[in-house]
């Protein structure tokens, strides 16, 4: 079973390698010839035809090497979750041993590294196969929507060959036995993402956020690197299970968990180092949906669950926890109530529900947390691939330039219908039931925060419905506002041509809103039980805030209904001038160290090579005085030194 | 005879010879005062030579060979002499100077030592 596992996490790689080394091979005599016998300038329509004909040969192949390893190992997942489920496994007394009880482990090879040794080690539980689904469904989803949005993108085999090696990574992060191997496919992650946000390099800004994503993210890395050293040296083994069975004082079970924990916020966009995803938004919008929504951000809950025992054993990591959510779950959906780009509205939304995570994890609750992990990816991700396709039509990020186009996209309409719904935590969509576990789940805590928790919980689903609401009726409602574009710049999909998007952006989402919209009760029906009560208070203030969002809006359908939050939405938008803090407290005065730094590199160390090197040249001088040519002078010199030397030698002996 | 005496004259002669080489500015009475300073090391090593009875009497083989080397050198210095006579009408020390170094313009801003010419 360890075998199939290893196929799973390879194929892709697999894919990436044929997608970045093969899609050009066996097509360049071809193209070189175009070039040696047409001059493309002058239009000659023969050698035109055979270019565009190469390029499209190299699409479709770099399609087919990005979509065939990934439905193979969405296959060869659903295969390995059945195994799973006919497995008669350990009790673990996790929840998933109950939904998938088989579990299987292997290690290919044992590094000795001198002291405590590296175990390439896989291993499917419930818990890996349950975020694996996740990440080939929605990898598979938007490799497919990516055929369709990037189809006039020259740089689409590398973007494609990027996105099979981020769900590689992912799939490591997700079966990995072994806490540096699961580190390997945390930093190839972070890679990925840094490379897809800033696809359009071309535009500086693009190139910044990636940067800045991947400055950000790293910040917290260092923390999770750390934090593994503490506990790999505590166990004396970086197995995970060897980790989780070791006894680990609980001094250094904190330290290493809060260390973690920076690693955590880094990747999830968790307080206070969330300003980097939704600047994340300047790359193209599937990778939005995959890396930025539903799976890479989430690999930072998935390793809090999978590492539950120790951050149970360690009550203060839990208590910083759930602070961080609280503070984090409703600040961001304030920042997206107020947010006029309709990508960084989801941006924002994905901070605060990841913070819900967060919370439930906080609460003692991995069940909850993996739940709304799961049916978050799924309305996120469709969410997100419906975005994608409004501003494929419309050619604009901007809310305010949309409108009205309720009946120009029937599809995607009702699929982000359904999205916003699960969002918005209506049933039955998905997200009402995964909400309501992760509510029940924060009611039910015991740490000292909770209360606070609790009631930042309940403000934000009210706000959550607020936004959604208002993103919606923005969006399908009202009158249309579509401008169109002359030119699309790059970062901005594509001029306004009227239609739906193709078949191939369609599918994706329909087969995406499916488990949005049924997620829920396929989680009632494997045992996470509804509490109502909880249930219709959150359901009931959900409505509140979307219902007074579609007041507003009805008695100026043209006006934004964000102007209910008054003074307070310039600082909402701005997403309370943290980066704003950010810049003026670290990065400024970096860049001044920085500065600083290269003056003392130029004044001190090179002026003290540069002087030297004069120094010499003034004292060579000096004793160039010497040598005047006239040889007397110089017997004279060696005379006197002789001398010198002889009476030396009398006086000293 | 008491070693002294030759010891004494041939130190008189090395320090007429090195005040020679030394003052004088005329080539051929540099060399001259060359061959001074080899002859008083050869006093010295014949009065030694007797004085300690050396009975392979190498004292007195190497004043040969420093006979012989001296005659060489004289001979190729004064032959010296003469092809810088010959050149520069002129064969005072003082004023055959052309091992200076040449002292150019100093060369601001690079850092490269200038070679000697």
């Amino acid at each position: 079973m360890t075998a199939v596992v290893a196929l799973i996490v390879l194929l892709p790689f697999a894919g990436a390698a044929a997608g970045l080394l093969a899609t050009r091979l066996g097509t360049r005599d071809l193209r070189t010839r175009d070039l040696r016998t047409g001059d493309l300038r002058t239009g000659d329509l023969r050698t035109r035809d055979v270019g565009a004909r190469t390029e499209r040969a190299v699409y479709r192949r770099a399609a087919w090497f990005a979509i065939a390893p990934g439905a193979v190992s969405a296959a060869l997942t659903v295969w390995l979750a059945a195994a799973l489920a006919r497995g008669a496994g350990i009790s673990e007394g996790r929840f998933w041993s109950g939904l998938l009880p088989g579990r299987a482990e292997g290690t290919l090879t044992v590094v000795e590294t001198g002291s405590v040794p590296i175990s390439l080690t896989l291993r499917a539980d419930g818990l890996s196969v349950l975020a694996g689904i996740l990440v080939v469904v929605v990898a598979l989803a938007v490799q497919v929507y990516s055929v369709g949005y990037m189809r006039d993108e020259p740089r689409y085999p590398s973007y494609s060959a990027f996105v099979s090696l981020f769900t590689s990574a992912m799939l490591l992060v997700v079966y990995a036995g072994d806490l540096i191997v699961l580190y390997v496919g945390w930093e190839i992650m972070g890679l990925c993402s840094y490379l897809l946000i800033g696809h359009w390099w071309e535009d500086r800004a693009n190139s910044r956020a990636a940067v800045k994503a991947f400055l950000v993210t790293r910040l917290g890395d260092v923390g999770f690197l750390f934090g593994i050293f503490v506990l790999g040296t505590a166990a004396g083994d970086f197995r995970i299970d060897a980790v989780l069975r070791a006894d680990i004082p609980r001094g250094a079970l904190v330290a290493a968990t809060l260390l973690l924990l920076a690693g955590v916020a880094g990747k999830s966009a968790q307080v206070p180092l969330q300003t980097w995803l939704p600047d994340a938004m300047a790359g193209p919008t599937p990778i939005s949906a995959l890396i930025h929504a539903a799976t890479m951000v989430a690999a930072g809950i998935f390793v809090v669950a999978r590492l539950y025992p120790a951050f149970l054993a360690a009550p203060p990591t839990l208590d910083v926890l759930g602070v961080v959510a609280a503070v984090g779950m409703l600040g961001a959906a304030l920042a997206a109530l107020a947010q006029d780009d309709l990508k960084r509205v989801l941006a924002y939304s994905t901070i605060s529900q990841l913070a819900y995570m967060a919370a439930a994890l906080a609460a003692g609750s991995d069940r909850a947390a993996m739940f709304h992990l799961v049916s978050h990816g799924a309305f996120k991700a469709l969410l997100f691939l419906c975005a994608g396709l409004v501003i494929h039509h419309v050619g604009s990020n901007l809310i305010s330039h949309m409108g009205g186009l309720r009946t120009a996209l029937p599809v995607t309409f009702w699929t982000m219908t359904i999205g916003f719904a699960a969002l918005a935590g209506l049933p039955p969509a998905s997200g009402f039931f995964s909400k309501d576990a992760v509510i029940s789940a924060v009611e039910h805590g015991t740490g000292p925060a909770q209360p606070f928790v609790y009631a930042s919980a309940l403000l934000t689903v009210g706000v959550t419905g607020a936004y959604a609401a208002r993103a919606w009726l923005r969006t399908f409602f009202g009158p249309a506002r579509i401008e169109p574009l002359a030119e699309p710049p790059p970062g901005v999909a594509h001029v306004f041509d009227g239609r739906e998007a193709p078949p191939s952006m369609l599918w994706p989402a329909g087969v995406l809103a499916v488990p949005a919209l049924l997620l829920g009760l396929a989680g009632s029906a494997a045992g996470v039980e509804v509490e109502w009560g909880p249930a219709a208070v959150s359901l009931a203030v959900a409505l509140l805030g979307a219902g007074i969002v579609y007041a507003l809006w009805r008695a100026a359908p043209e006006q934004d209904p964000a102007r209910l939050l008054g003074p307070f939405r310039v600082p909402c938008e701005r997403a309370f001038y943290v980066d704003a803090a950010y810049a003026a407290l670290i990065a400024r005065p970096v860049l001044r160290l920085a500065r600083g730094v290269v003056r003392a590199d130029t004044r001190v160390v090179d002026g003290a090579v540069r002087g030297s090197g004069r120094a010499t040249l003034g004292l060579s001088g000096l004793v160039r005085l010497a040598q005047n040519g006239n040889a007397q002078l110089y017997v004279t010199g060696l005379l006197a030194g002789l001398v010198l030397i002889a009476v030396a030698a009398v006086v000293l002996t | 005879m008491h070693v002294v005496y030759p010891v004494v004259v041939s130190a008189l002669l090395f320090s007429i010879g090195v005040y020679g080489v030394l003052a004088r500015r005329n080539a051929i009475l540099v060399l001259m005062s060359v061959e001074l300073m080899l002859n008083a090391v050869n006093l010295n090593l014949v009065a030694f030579d007797v004085w300690l009875r050396d009975r392979l009497h190498g004292g007195q083989v190497l004043t040969l060979f420093v006979i012989v080397i001296a005659a060489a050198e004289v001979g190729l210095g004064l032959a010296i002499v003469l092809a810088v006579f010959r050149t520069r009408r002129t064969v005072d020390v003082d004023r055959l100077r052309a091992l200076a170094e040449v002292v150019r313009a100093p060369d601001s801003g690079r850092p490269d030592g200038e070679g000697a010419s």
